[in-house]
């Protein structure tokens, strides 16, 4: 079922005249707005007019997360301060988080590539569309809500959590379809099955599940628990949030990155030299509508590989494989994403405290732990346990702070944190969330 | 007047009280009192031992997060109501007690109690002034 037949399948050379169209429109607005920008292509010797095929935009500058944390808030902003409508905003790598910026016409780009997303899944008007995202500063809840309202279907903004309720609404409310993240569709699926709930009373069909890595085994296991066909949506908050690509439901095997909008590439993480359709590398993307914070050459620093040979769904727009993980150290947690680096950030300065810390990360019964264990100095500054839980309480907060999720802490001895070359190791996964 | 007291932080797990005993006797350290206090997270041992100073660099040098606090070893010769006369004399004077452990000596049957208290100095000149015995460091620690 598709959503825009015309413009998802194209064909190619007509994509790719817009995509060179629109690239070079983005280049020209993003050296005359972001000063950034027009910098490292001075730096290079560029000037927009140089960018005449799609091949081009290997000459341009790359953008990494490292240059919104230091452009934050506005810096790469494109659009005057009266054209933006929403922020939304995704962790940074150190206490302060990403923030980006659309115009009216982003958001609407976004709710359009949604209701295809949608469409790859057959939901459509006639379907109740549950969307148990987060909502707020967090892409997921706005961007499926918006995405399945364009599409005319009935939204429930129920947002995450509260499992109870969420089982009763869909019952009752009818709801057909279910986007959220795919461990929180497993921790529903299993208090269904542990309460013998009858998968009959349930009008459930399809799962849009996204913004953390999921293996096929999960899949599986959703599938069954919740009877429903699930299906991988990708985004990220900096290029638009969700729907920068989904999987189809003929297909089942890939995301259609919607091309008309971004270019995606895939680079050696080391070198960052182009590889070859089928190879698997880091994901660089593009936006190509954008007003609001257009990216060039966005380095994701998720792992994957673009599947150029045309899909059984006849959508012309070219897929990459489910993610193979990651090239940084970002962790995807409860769908939050974390860098390790940001409790550095969080604990750096508290009295006691080294700054030597293990995030260990674990799932339990599908919901996502994070235990944060940080080193002691050796020179004990208390002697009263109400001091030792107050510096623990402490350091809890100023993390939770920083992650926004809930941790659990744990003030170790000096020196118990292994090491590893004089480097301390800074997490331990436990899940297993890669095929 | 005051006596210095090993403040130990241990987690919580299996053998953590033994490796730090198995420290000091190690280093030749004896141990005239040990209490420990616990929480379901960790433990913080308290001792008055022979050496501090080589017990404190042992332990530090042996990943364990440990520091000096001065207490005051006050003597009570009839533990019950011994003690009740010094809490009494330290809430009159407005002190308050940030933790207090006991031990027993063999030799005279002589109770020692051991208090952390807010103001210490003021504390052990009212306890003197009312006459109670404060043990020094060379008379807790042989
Ligand atoms: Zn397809």
């Amino acid at each position: 079922m598709f959503w825009n037949k015309p413009v998802e399948t194209m064909k190619r050379e007509d994509l790719e005249r817009l995509q060179l169209e629109r690239l070079q429109a983005t280049v020209q607005r993003v050296y005359q707005n972001v000063p950034l920008y027009r910098e490292r292509m001075q730096e290079k010797g560029l000037v927009p007019e140089d960018v005449k095929t799609l091949a081009d935009i290997q000459k341009l500058p790359f953008t990494q997360k490292t240059d919104l944390r230091d452009e934050y808030p506005y810096g790469l902003f494109a659009a005057p301060r009266e054209e933006i409508v929403r922020i939304h905003a995704s962790s940074g790598t150190t206490g302060k988080p990403i923030v980006a910026g659309y115009t009216q016409n982003d958001l609407l780009i976004w709710a359009e590539i949604v209701a295809r997303c949608l469409g790859c899944a057959e939901v459509d008007y006639r379907d109740t569309v549950q969307v148990a995202y987060g909502y707020g500063l967090f892409t997921g809840g706005l961007g499926l809500h918006d995405g399945a309202q364009r599409a005319g279907a009935q939204v429930v903004p129920v947002s995450s959590g509260n499992t109870k309720r969420q089982l009763m609404l869909m019952e009752d409310l009818g709801s057909t379809a279910l986007a959220c993240t795919p461990s929180y569709a497993l921790m529903i699926g299993e208090s269904l099955r542990d309460s013998n709930f009858d998968l009959k009373r349930l009008k459930l069909r399809k799962g849009i599940f996204g913004a953390e890595p999921w293996t096929e085994g999960m899949r599986d296991q959703i599938e069954q628990l919740l009877g429903i066909q699930a299906l991988d949506i990708y985004g990220l908050t900096e290029t638009m949030g969700p729907g920068v690509a989904m999987e189809c439901i003929e297909g089942r095997s890939g995301l259609h990155v919607w091309e008309d909008h971004f270019l995606i590439e895939i680079l050696d993480p080391e070198s960052g030299a182009p590889l070859p359709d089928g190879e698997t590398g880091e994901l660089v993307i593009s936006t190509i509508s954008k007003d609001g914070m257009p990216l060039l050459r966005y380095r994701t620093h998720d792992l994957t590989s673009i599947i150029a040979e045309p899909c059984v769904c006849g959508r012309t727009h070219r897929r990459i494989r489910r993610l193979r993980g990651r090239t940084d150290d970002m962790l995807i947690i409860r769908g939050v994403n974390v860098f390790p680096s940001q409790v550095e950030a969080a604990i750096m300065g508290i009295p006691g405290i080294a700054p030597r810390y293990l995030l260990v990360v674990d799932r339990v019964n599908n919901l996502d732990t994070l235990e944060v264990q940080v080193e002691l100095m050796p020179n004990l500054p208390f002697d009263e346990v109400r001091q030792i839980e107050q510096l623990e309480e402490r350091v809890r907060r100023a993390i939770e702070q920083v992650l926004n999720l809930s941790v659990r802490l744990r003030l170790v001895e000096p020196n118990s944190i292994e090491r590893s070359e004089g480097k301390s190791k800074r997490v331990l996964d436990k899940r297993n969330l890669f095929d | 007047m005051f006596i210095q007291q090993l403040s130990v932080y241990i987690e919580n797990h299996q053998g953590r009280l033994a490796d730090f005993c198995a420290l000091l006797g190690g280093g030749g350290i004896d141990l005239s009192a040990l209490s420990i206090a616990d929480t379901s997270n960790f433990g913080l041992i308290r001792a008055i031992v022979s050496d501090n100073d080589k017990a404190l660099s042992l332990l530090q040098q042996n990943g364990f997060a440990a520091s000096l606090t001065p207490v005051l070893a006050v003597s009570v010769a009839d533990a019950p109501s011994g003690l009740a006369n010094v809490l009494q004399i330290l809430r009159e004077g407005g002190f308050s007690i940030e933790y207090l452990y006991s031990f027993m000596r063999r030799i005279n049957h002589e109770a020692i109690i051991l208090f952390r208290i807010d103001k210490p100095e003021e504390a052990a000149g009212l306890l003197l002034k009312k006459g109670i015995r404060l043990l020094s460091q060379e008379e807790i620690a042989r």
